[in-house]
């Protein structure tokens, strides 16, 4: 459109609209494009966009850093490969894999600092491996031994959470409460603290995530609201859960929202690095939308070929987060080919690791389902374990 | 103390346990400035500062939400819920979160927060206002709830509720805010704990919240006509004190659960079911209800009538003794 064409159509407008409603209104682009708005600091065929804004960020990490996003990406994959074929050999009883959202997983996890907190879904394996949750912990939730067994404030990394954008709000309360301990807008890069909550394109239309984003502006509350958009939610594409895009959001609560591209780690990194700072720093929420994809099914009890065509799995197989990194870190001479055999090397130690940590897993006592409910004494659960025991000692005296 | 009401005994124990506890914060719709639509928490945030008496967006599961997560960090959020008819957009967090944050952590977190609903009907409010919904907690693993009935006990049991690291859902009955009673030095009693308020010998009425007075009243007029009727004030709806309770009914042999609550599928069901298995060989008739009606709450013109009050309790009572 000419800006002749834009003149005549603003001039064509019916009175009560207007250019902006146009734009707010606007359809979300489509899956292959990411439209205009979103940053992007290394393409599908790994060459890297200069942006003013965020190379700053990206020039202050070394290259044994950017290797090392390298290695995150490769290993989180495999660990993500070794699980589903568990599931399908029946070890698990069911995986949610993070194909194709590495990028966006293990970009925004190395971008918080060790005080940061994370809020996850049930998806966000890339970002307990960078807060160094052994993946064994999330495999114990899949295998039903557990509801996640490891201690959220070991690694500042929160127990999944399965009701859809319940964690929002969660993430929203703790960010509340690092602004009450002072820890916000001092200065001191290793103590501020920040909070990241993470969820996906379905959840955003729940009621809880608004009800964040409402609370997060309002109070000002140091946090980044991480929305991975992969596109699908199970079986329903954006277009089921959202007018317009998403990052536009953010607007209509107070504070800024920003499409990144999800599928580049380093465009996710900086533009969280810097939404984060910002939180502790005390200039509030950002939101950001990981336009990124979901390569596989939603978990693997679904099937994605019942409903979206192969040929849009095989656009974003060519933006693929892994393979336009190497190209990147080759091109420039920051990582050889002994490099990528040693991750390569890696990646098989940590599946062996994650088989047989998973094949060795002992199941829980049966007494732990009465031992964690209440933390004083509560005499219906003790009578009821009183009870289980009693039975369960039947079997063993030939009682029953 | 001199005598005060139940909401003015609320407001003393919120004010004792900030002064004790800097995390203890208060959140809710209306309860700074205003003090609360019940003026519960007059004067709290005057005194303490907007940092821990918050006003909050008006959004219950943003106010619970968001009250998980002050947990987590550290704090012990007292949640004001404006009416007990407000609790449902809540409903998710406590029954998903609140409640199981603690067994699937493994212990390694737990949510020391307290809920407080007004609860219960009598004041002539539009729909929502007049709601009786324990019955959906104490459902609920995980959750502990309890109901005041009288000043003292509110001031004790508020102060005990926010002291406890298990998350609670506090009820107070609110046309009884304005009850005067004297209160004591210290407690009695622990939380968990139910309390004989009449002694009797020959029929037991369990009652909780605003539905004791009522018992009380019921137990008075039928001292009138020679019926000894004893009074047993649950206070705990989660867990149940069933010692005190099956002491109670092992003694008169006669029990009927009075409750606003919609009878079916309410708590005195989970009462009755308990008595029956503690106190077989010692009742003389079946276990009674008496409750709301199983419909949505009525205008207020219908409560008197939907209602159990003082009639309906003696009219229980006389079939049980009679049966």
């Amino acid at each position: 459109m000419s800006d002749t064409d834009v003149a005549a159509s603003v001039a064509a407008t019916p009175a009560g609209s207007s250019s902006e409603l146009d734009r707010l209104t606007a359809p979300v682009p489509a899956v292959q494009d990411g439209g205009p708005d979103m940053v992007q600091l290394l393409t599908p065929e790994g060459q890297r966009v200069p942006d003013a804004r965020y190379d700053p960020i990206v020039d202050a990490l070394t290259d044994e850093d950017l290797r090392g996003f390298y290695r995150d990406l490769v290993l989180i994959r495999r660990i993500d490969t070794e699980a589903t074929a568990l599931q399908r050999q029946g070890e698990l009883g069911i995986w949610a894999s993070l194909l194709g959202q590495e990028a966006a997983q293990v970009g925004s996890g190395r971008a918080l600092r060790p005080q940061d907190y994370a809020f996850p879904t049930y998806r966000e394996h890339g970002v307990a491996w960078c807060r160094g949750v052994d993946p064994l912990n999330l495999l114990g939730l899949f295998r039903g031994v557990n509801h996640g067994g490891w201690d959220p404030n070991e690694k500042n990394f929160h127990l999944y959470t399965i009701v859809i954008g319940a964690q929002t709000l969660h993430a929203t309360g703790y960010a509340m409460g690092v602004q009450k301990d002072g820890a916000v807008g001092t200065g001191d890069l290793e103590r501020d603290t920040a909070v990241i909550a993470y969820f996906g394109d379905g959840a955003t239309s729940q009621g809880d995530v608004s009800e964040s984003l409402v609370f997060a502006g309002v109070m000002n509350a140091p946090i980044v609201f991480f929305c991975q958009n992969n596109q699908w939610a199970i079986s329903e594409p954006n277009e089921r859960q959202t007018r317009g895009p998403l990052y536009r959001r953010a607007s209509g609560f107070g504070f800024p929202g920003q499409r990144v591209d999800g599928n580049d780690v380093l465009a996710v990194y900086a533009v969280t690095r810097a939404a984060l700072d910002a939180a502790r720093g005390g200039q509030g929420p950002t939101f950001l939308e990981a336009f990124t994809y979901r390569m596989g099914a939603h978990t693997t009890s679904d099937d994605p070929t019942k409903y979206r065509v192969s040929a849009e799995v095989e656009v974003w197989k060519h933006r693929d987060p892994i393979e336009r990194l190497k190209a990147w870190l080759a091109h420039e001479g920051k990582a050889d080919i002994a490099f990528f055999e040693s991750v390569e090397k890696e990646a098989d130690e940590v599946a062996v690791h994650v088989r047989e940590g998973c094949l060795s897993m002992p199941d829980p006592d049966g007494t732990q389902m009465f031992d964690h409910v209440y933390v004083e004494p509560h005499p219906l659960v003790e009578r009821e374990r009183a009870e289980f025991l009693a039975y369960q000692a039947g079997f063993e005296d030939g009682g029953h | 103390m001199a005598a005060t009401t139940i909401a003015r005994s609320i407001n003393a124990g919120l004010r004792a346990a900030m002064e004790r506890d800097p995390k203890v914060l208060l959140m809710g719709e209306d309860i700074g400035k205003l003090g609360g639509v019940f003026r519960v928490t007059e004067g709290l945030q005057k005194d303490f500062g907007e940092d821990r008496v918050l006003d909050t967006p008006l959004a219950e599961a943003g106010i619970v939400g968001t009250a998980i997560g002050l947990a987590l960090r550290g704090y012990r959020p007292v949640v004001e819920i404006q009416f007990d008819g407000f609790i449902y957009p809540a409903f998710d967090h406590i029954t998903s979160q609140v409640a199981k944050m603690r067994a699937r952590s493994l212990s390694t977190v737990t949510l020391p927060m307290v809920i407080r609903i007004p609860v219960g009907g009598g004041i002539g409010a539009v729909e929502h206002h007049s709601e009786s919904n324990e019955a959906y907690f104490t459902h609920t693993a995980g959750l502990r709830v309890v109901c005041c009935s009288n000043a003292d006990d509110a001031f004790w049991m508020i102060q005990e509720a926010v002291a406890t690291d298990d998350p609670v859902l506090f009820y107070e009955p609110k046309r009884r805010y304005w009850d005067k009673g004297e209160v004591g030095d210290a407690p009695d009693l622990s939380l968990g704990q139910a309390r004989v308020v009449r002694p009797g010998t020959q029929a037991t009425l369990l009652a909780y919240g605003p539905m004791v007075k009522t018992c009380l009243q019921a137990a008075e007029a039928a001292a009138a006509a020679g019926q000894d009727l004893e009074v047993v004030d649950l206070r705990s709806l989660s867990p149940l004190d069933v010692d005190t309770i099956a002491g109670s009914v092992r003694r008169t042999g006669h029990a009927i659960v009075v409750h606003e609550a919609p009878t079916a599928g309410g708590l005195g069901a989970e009462i009755a079911a308990t008595i029956q298995q503690e106190c077989f060989y010692s009742l003389e008739a079946p276990v009674l209800r008496v409750g709301g009606y199983d419909v949505p709450y009525p205008p207020a013109k219908l409560e008197e009538e939907f209602l159990p009050d003082l009639d309906r309790v003696l009219d229980a009572v006389d079939r049980s003794l009679a049966y």
